[in-house]
């Protein structure tokens, strides 16, 4: 299967140069795709056009206003330009009374994967002027004492990107909008917590957050630790659907979770099990050592050498007094494919016997 | 999975039966939502009204443990219309003439009586399945947790058989797994009838090439499954290894399980936490978690993904390929002298047809769904696009059959069991995880407001709840979520051990058990005592 079909239709300039696209392509993806850097802050590749922002515009030859390239599809022919000293200015004063919105413009990165959008940006394009300082919209929801979602909507710059993959990615459209211009603000129904809203604690919204707004207070709670945040690809830990997540440390510690936008099994997506309930790893009541049981009955640490030789020694005693078909072994669907290979082959080529199986049936 | 989870949100009709999907597998919920949302038919049969049904066309509040019925019924609709895709099934397929004699009796008026649901809506769902482009099915433990587990997959796979929606693209039969690894488990051979790769024990090619691999014979019989060998704790079976499962909270009857691990000479548990099973071991080892251990699963979708560490593991915790090995060590097996989790994993693709094609490196990106029979092949995303493991699919015919204990005055009401979003089978992952409290707290018994009214009792009461096995005290929720007649909790919650109760049946074949449906009695607690009801 070829993505376009014929190159002869498909082509359009950049910059003067002639790229080629595939139909369902818009101005954004294209020039994306080839490496301009074209900025934008509503835009959410999972998410259908918005045209919120207006950062993404681009000149179109024969239109007479810059468009938006996030929600202009490409057509052949197209003359394109992505940047050039009036699309900068353009961009940087609109960059400008983005920032006047918020109390601050730095977040915190484990905010949540989007955060620093809005501070790059402002770098980029040096918008930190304060030229429109002033009145702001949003405020934010102190009362909702959660502990997953800061809802701190002083930071908030009306991109709806949190309505919109509420809706659209999760289906749950718990989170909506209310009035309009400075008094906008984003809110769950009748005002009030998201507890006692449709939303089910999946952390979409915050990871799409571009200015932290929607913050994730589980990883804020690290905030102090020192060091640098390492993410580490992995997958996630709960149901079969096999999301893949970056595990957030600093240090030795296990600080978060974010969802991989490009993990095969969930393209970004994760529920609440696998975006905040890591903290068993790192919890207290995990076993650190071996236990063997005493003669008190109880169990007691031990050193490895003596719990291995009594694991082993337990099992050559029952294949010696019952035979080998009085051994078996369960393994764990949870663990990784070494765990159970590993347990199988214990069994059969240890027992020669099939008595393994693991905990499907329940 | 016959079909990759990016299927989800092509189909044009969506059948859902025994699958609380946004509660279980809520990523995977998400692709049914959009294909919802652009139009695709959602048909949705489960006993209770769980918020999939919230969003179907067609909901099917079937009676519990009656799923072969509606099936059954769905059958003859799609034949008496006209609605079988006739060149499927004559390319395809074997067993029509039988299969077609069989169902001729399962009228959907006949299905309603057993099933309670409108036969007009059993007709309707039959003919949205059958008329699809693409219909694809998606199941869960509400389908195998029954004494007729085996049937009710077979019942799904004659519906697919019968229209052509198999193999092909947004179609399929998709069995939703419920742990992280529990598909790779199954291929790593942890199972009595196969070697790792789903390769039979008793086919003697393969028992050559697992003698020749483990340099010793091979037995040359099924091991038994574990609900088996429970049953024999203490009498033939005396040593047990547990890997990772909290055992007695998760399987049925819970007395009757640990009655069997006391019994044993030697119980040894790999576990992260001392859990209500590992109390019970002579030996305890502690394995290194989620996040500190590298390794590979494989997930619904049969892709094949790595899992890495990211931080080191407390004390002395080792993974537990390793503490296996060094068992076995110990016990004289030679052959376990891995040094890494990529040498158990290589070997495993070396031995298992299924990972033929693949190895350590390969699955870096998690882009392979098995089979990958030889290296360079890119995978199978869909199963059975041209053929049928064993050439033509094959009609089965089902009879229905009650569940292994119905209701009557002893113990009038049906109780189903399963999970809830915020909480993960016992808790000892998600109940340790902060935050998780404040959504859920506490298990409660959801009921159906005018059963509440009518025991006596009020929202937030508790109650005694009892099966024929013993008794839990239990907190009552009414809610429209269940039907009258039938309550439903999880079993996640030490303090309400709903599986002292269940454990009432298993299915002949896959000796799964009816964790789905289970008779009880519930009477109001009353100043602290249980009222006879």
């Amino acid at each position: 299967m070829s993505v376009i079909e014929d190159r002869t239709t498909a082509e359009l300039q950049i910059d003067g140069e002639t790229v080629v696209f595939s139909p369902v392509e818009t101005l954004l993806a294209v020039a994306r795709r080839h490496r301009r850097e074209v900025p934008t802050l509503c835009y959410d590749p999972r998410l259908d056009p918005f045209g919120g922002c207006r950062l993404c515009v681009v000149e179109l030859e024969g239109v007479r206003n810059p468009v938006a390239s996030c929600a202009r599809a490409a057509e052949p022919g197209m003359v394109v330009r992505t940047h050039g000293e009036a699309l900068d200015k353009h961009r940087k004063t609109l960059l400008e009374m983005v920032c006047s919105e918020n109390r601050q413009i730095d977040v915190e990165p484990l905010s949540g994967y989007a955060s620093q959008e809005l501070a790059e940006l402002a770098d980029r394009y040096q918008a930190r002027t304060g030229r429109f300082q002033g009145r702001q919209s949003g405020k934010s929801k102190q009362d909702d004492d959660n502990p997953f979602i800061l809802r701190d909507y002083d930071q908030c710059i009306s991109c709806y990107r949190c309505v919109r993959v509420c809706a659209e990615q999760e289906g749950d459209y718990a989170i909506s909008v209310k009035n309009r211009g400075f008094d906008t603000q984003i809110t769950v129904e009748f005002d009030g917590l998201l507890k006692d809203s449709s939303c089910t604690f999946c952390g979409q919204c915050v990871q799409t957050c571009p200015t932290g707004a929607l913050a994730d207070r589980k990883a804020l709670r690290a905030v102090d630790l020192p060091g640098e945040v390492v993410k580490t690809r992995t997958i996630c830990t709960y149901c079969g659907v096999g999301c893949s997540v970056d595990a957030l440390t600093k240090g030795d510690k296990l600080v978060g979770i974010q969802p991989a936008m490009d993990g095969p099994a969930n393209q970004g997506a994760l529920c609440i099990k696998g975006q905040y309930a890591f903290d068993f790893v790192q919890h207290e009541d995990r076993l650190s050592t071996p236990l063997m049981r005493g003669d008190d009955g109880e169990l007691h640490p031990a050193s490895w050498d003596d719990a291995l030789d009594r694991a082993a020694q337990g099992f050559l005693d029952a294949r010696d007094k019952h035979g080998r078909h009085s051994v078996y072994a369960v393994a764990s669907g949870r663990a990784p494919h070494e765990a159970a290979y590993t347990t199988q082959r214990f069994i059969r080529a240890g027992f020669w016997t099939n008595h393994i199986d693991n905990c499907s049936r329940a | 999975m016959s079909n990759p989870l990016e299927d989800m949100s092509k189909p044009d009709v969506i059948f859902c039966i025994g699958t609380n999907m946004t509660e279980c597998h809520p990523v995977a919920a998400t692709g049914i939502k959009k294909a919802v949302a652009r139009g695709a038919k959602l048909i949705v049969a489960d006993p209770r009204r769980i918020p999939l049904a919230d969003m179907s066309d067609v909901f099917l509040p079937l009676r519990v443990g009656s799923d072969t019925a509606l099936l059954g019924g769905m059958a003859h609709v799609i034949a008496r219309d006209g609605l079988m895709d006739e060149s499927f099934v004559a390319e395809r397929t074997t067993g029509v003439p039988e299969f077609l004699e069989h169902i001729k009796q399962m009228t959907p008026e006949w299905a309603e009586s057993i099933t309670g649901v409108p036969a007009a809506d059993i007709e309707q769902a039959a003919r949205w399945y059958a008329q699809a482009d693409r219909g694809a099915i998606y199941y869960t433990l509400g389908i195998t947790e029954h004494i007729c587990g085996v049937d009710n997959v077979q019942s799904l796979s004659n519906l697919a058989l019968m229209t052509g929606n198999i193999g092909r693209e947004g179609t399929g039969i998709n069995p939703m797994r419920g742990q992280n690894n529990i598909q790779g488990a199954g291929d790593a051979g942890a199972l009595p009838n196969n070697y790792p790769g789903f390769q039979s024990v008793i086919d003697p090619a393969n028992q050559a090439k697992f003698e020749q691999a483990y340099g010793h014979a091979v037995d040359l019989e099924k091991g038994m499954t574990k609900v088996t060998a429970l049953e024999l704790c203490g009498d033939k079976i005396r040593a047990m290894l547990i890997d990772g499962e909290n055992t007695v909270v998760t399987d049925p009857d819970r007395q009757h399980c640990e009655h069997a691990l006391r019994s044993l000479d030697h119980l040894v548990v790999i576990d992260l936490f001392l859990t209500e099973t590992a109390a019970l071991a002579d030996v305890v080892f502690p394995a290194t978690a989620w996040a500190e251990t590298d390794g590979v699963c494989t997930n619904t979708e049969r892709r094949v993904q790595r899992l890495r560490a990211a931080v080191p593991p407390p004390g002395e915790a080792k993974p537990d390929w390793w503490i296996v090995s060094q068992i076995a060590k110990r016990c004289g097996i030679p052959g376990f002298e891995y040094e890494s989790a990529k040498d158990v994993f290589n070997e495993l693709c070396s031995l298992s047809p299924l990972y033929a094609g693949l190895d350590w490196d390969l699955i870096d990106e998690g882009r392979h769904h098995w089979p990958v029979p030889y290296k360079g092949h890119p995978g199978t995303p869909i199963l059975h696009q041209d053929e049928f493991e064993n050439g033509r699919g094959v009609f089965k015919l089902i009879d229905y059959r009650d569940p292994a204990e119905t209701v009557d005055d002893q113990f009038p009401v049906w109780l189903t069991t399963g999970r809830r979003l915020q909480s993960y089978h016992s808790r000892t992952q998600t109940g340790r995880s902060a935050g998780i409290d404040y959504l859920l707290a506490e298990e409660s018994l959801e009921t159906h407001p005018d059963d509440v009214a009518a025991w006596g009792m009020a929202d937030g009461d508790w109650c005694t709840m009892s099966s024929a096995r013993g008794s839990v005290r239990i907190k009552i929720k009414a809610t429209n979520r269940s039907p009258r007649g039938t309550v439903f909790c999880s079993f996640s919650f030490n303090d309400v051990p709903v599986n002292i109760l269940t454990g009432s049946g298993y299915d002949p074949v896959t000796q799964t058990a009816e964790l789905k449906v289970c008779p009880v009695r519930i009477e109001p607690i009353r100043d602290g005592v249980t009222a006879p009801s």
